[in-house]
């Protein structure tokens, strides 16, 4: 019997030939990874008496939700993690102004790799499967038995294959396959489940849409998201990695759980709508939703590309009247290649605010709460109530595209009708 | 030892339990998170719950964030048991390592009312409601979970495996 890329690379890390979807398995772990809420895991790893952790060269921490701090608790969390990276003596540890969020920084420092089994504390570390590694997101007591142990018990998921085909229409991205996706199986669809990612449209899928989409496989209750490592991925990795790694490729007679087909060809640029991340619809039947914010960035979508996107249709033009444009680039390389490539200046021509590389107001942490009664649409990846401020205000998601043509027209609107 | 039910729906995420605003810098003091729990979506829960009450969930309870402080939000509160039709996974296994009891009981999760009195038999391996005498049955706990619960969580887990006293 045929295996998935992710029973085949558990296999490998639990030294097995084989293993079976629903079995509890002791898996190697090739890297954890943190952030400032991630202090947590080393006070757990402080209640364990443990001295050093399994391997400090795959330990990866920045910090990216509370900073720069923007309370005296924060500030604090912040001063005990540095001790605590010392202590540790943690290799890769990014501090401000020389990283930026962690699901971006990670992969773009050449530290995820294919093959790799990668777990951390924080939900959306699924987004490294772009790069056809296993990975998941913990709490902080798991993640501090990674970090003293270098593995973890966890039960084989089963597999549900995603195949795309078709050509993606101009303008619509991974974003939209994504919030799609889940818009058909619903946020529990995908639960303790692996996406698969594969077909025509997923070979042809640029590197920053991939690792959109794997990171929100977490909305659709997934353990992990994954697209087979192939060209693109290579071309990714040249110049980021000299380390060896092993790609796998799901067996033609490995055994899923379910298969869902879509053919793209008339995909439009998708919404998900208050408060569920599968409460999605077409940007052009959600008519007349007036912004009082707009957030382009954050762990989903602030790659270069999707910067590009959006100084695509910002260009020559400005932000709504009343409405709150702010620009969150994922990493410090990607803000500086912004402002080489002149997309900053058209930020701020169209009136955004520009933020360091951190999660912000993705998690109404702080940079852009928003107020009772207030809206904001957002390439973010959550909209719960209470997600971005109060708990009456409400977020809808979508893509780099959709929400500056929404900024331009101050409502939501489909990124064809502004250019 | 009976307690009152509190009920929620279905797809209860972690930013309902303990929204993000409160995360900075939480356990150093996880006793902090227990007024605010539940406080956008119920804000009498963190108010009126009593020690050993239960937090009953529909389906996917939990699902959302990783963040710790969610199952510890509710310990804080008294309540030792989170009874739903089932768990967001990170939920779960956050639960086992924290010592909050999740059991799955799609029965129970249907047939308990709000404000039902409940108490929990595990000898038995049953939920009783006291208010409607219905019995339910829970999904068994994993050997290897149980195992970790039995050695007190994962905590002294790791210590064994390490051979810390």
């Amino acid at each position: 019997m045929g295996a998935t890329i992710t029973e085949k690379i558990l296999a490998n890390a639990a030294g097995r030939e084989q293993v079976s979807p629903g079995e509890i398995i002791t898996a190697r772990v090739d890297a954890v990874i943190g952030h400032d809420i991630t202090t947590a895991a080393f006070r757990e790893l402080e209640k364990m008496q443990v001295e050093k952790v399994f391997d400090r060269e795959k330990v990866y921490f920045t910090v990216d939700h509370f900073v720069p701090s923007p309370t005296l608790d924060a500030a604090a969390q912040l001063k005990d993690l540095s001790a605590y990276i010392a202590k540790y003596e943690i290799t890769h540890w990014f501090e401000q102004g020389r990283g930026g969020i962690c699901h971006a920084i990670f992969p773009e420092q050449g530290l995820i790799r294919p093959g790799m089994v990668v777990v951390g504390s924080d939900s959306h570390t699924c987004t490294y499967g772009a790069l056809g590694a296993f990975s998941s997101g913990l709490g902080a007591t798991d993640v501090a038995a990674a970090m003293a142990l270098g593995e973890l018990w966890l039960k084989v998921p089963s597999s549900i294959k995603f195949n795309f085909f078709g050509a993606l229409p101009e303008m619509v991205t991974g974003k939209d396959l994504i919030l799609h996706t889940i818009g058909r199986i619903g946020v529990d669809g995908a639960r303790y489940k692996a996406m698969e990612f594969c077909g025509e449209t997923i070979r042809n899928l640029p590197i920053d849409d991939r690792f959109t989409m794997c990171n929100m496989a977490v909305e659709a209750g997934a353990k992990n998201g994954i697209i087979e490592a192939d060209k693109t991925a290579r071309e990714y990795l040249e110049g980021r990695t000299q380390e060896p790694f092993l790609t796998f490729s799901s067996d033609q007679d490995a055994v899923y759980e379910a298969e869902h087909g879509y053919d793209v060809t008339k995909l439009q640029s998708m919404v998900a709508q208050p408060y569920s991340p599968a409460n999605v619809a077409p940007a052009c039947e959600i008519n007349g939703v007036k912004l009082d914010q707009v957030v382009i960035g954050s762990c989903t979508n602030g790659r270069i590309s999707d910067l590009r996107a959006a100084a695509r249709i910002l260009r020559g033009k400005k932000a709504a009247r009343g409405v709150r444009l702010l620009v969150f680039p994922a990493t410090q390389h990607i803000y500086l290649q912004a402002v080489k490539e002149g997309l900053m200046e058209i930020f701020v021509e169209a009136g955004a605010m520009i933020s360091p590389p951190v999660c912000g107001p993705c998690l109404g942490g702080h940079l852009g709460l928003l107020a009772e009664g207030e809206v904001a649409i957002s390439t973010t990846n959550r909209n719960f109530a209470s997600r971005m401020g109060h708990k009456n205000s409400k977020v809808y998601l979508s893509s780099p595209y959709t929400a500056a043509a929404s900024a331009v027209a101050g409502y939501i609107i489909d990124p064809r009708q502004v250019i | 030892m009976a307690g009152k039910a509190w009920k929620f729906g279905d797809d209860i995420d972690t930013d309902a339990i303990i929204p993000g605003r409160f995360l900075a810098n939480w356990n150093k003091q996880p006793e902090k998170l227990k007024t605010n729990c539940f406080i956008d979506l119920a804000p009498e829960f963190a108010k009126e719950v009593a020690a050993d009450d239960f937090v009953v969930g529909g389906a996917n309870f939990g699902c959302g964030s990783s963040r710790e402080a969610a199952p510890v939000a509710i310990k804080m509160t008294g309540v030792k048991i989170v009874i739903a039709d089932s768990f967001a996974r990170i939920f779960y296994r956050n639960c086992i390592n924290v010592g909050l009891l999740a059991l799955e009981s799609p029965a129970a999760s249907a047939g308990i009312r709000h404000g039902d009195m409940l108490e929990v038999d595990s000898v038995a391996g049953v939920i009783r409601n006291l208010s409607t005498n219905e019995t339910y049955t829970f999904t068994p706990i994993p050997p290897f979970v149980q195992q970790i619960l039995d050695l007190g969580g994962l905590v002294p887990y790791v210590k064994k495996r390490l051979g810390i006293s």
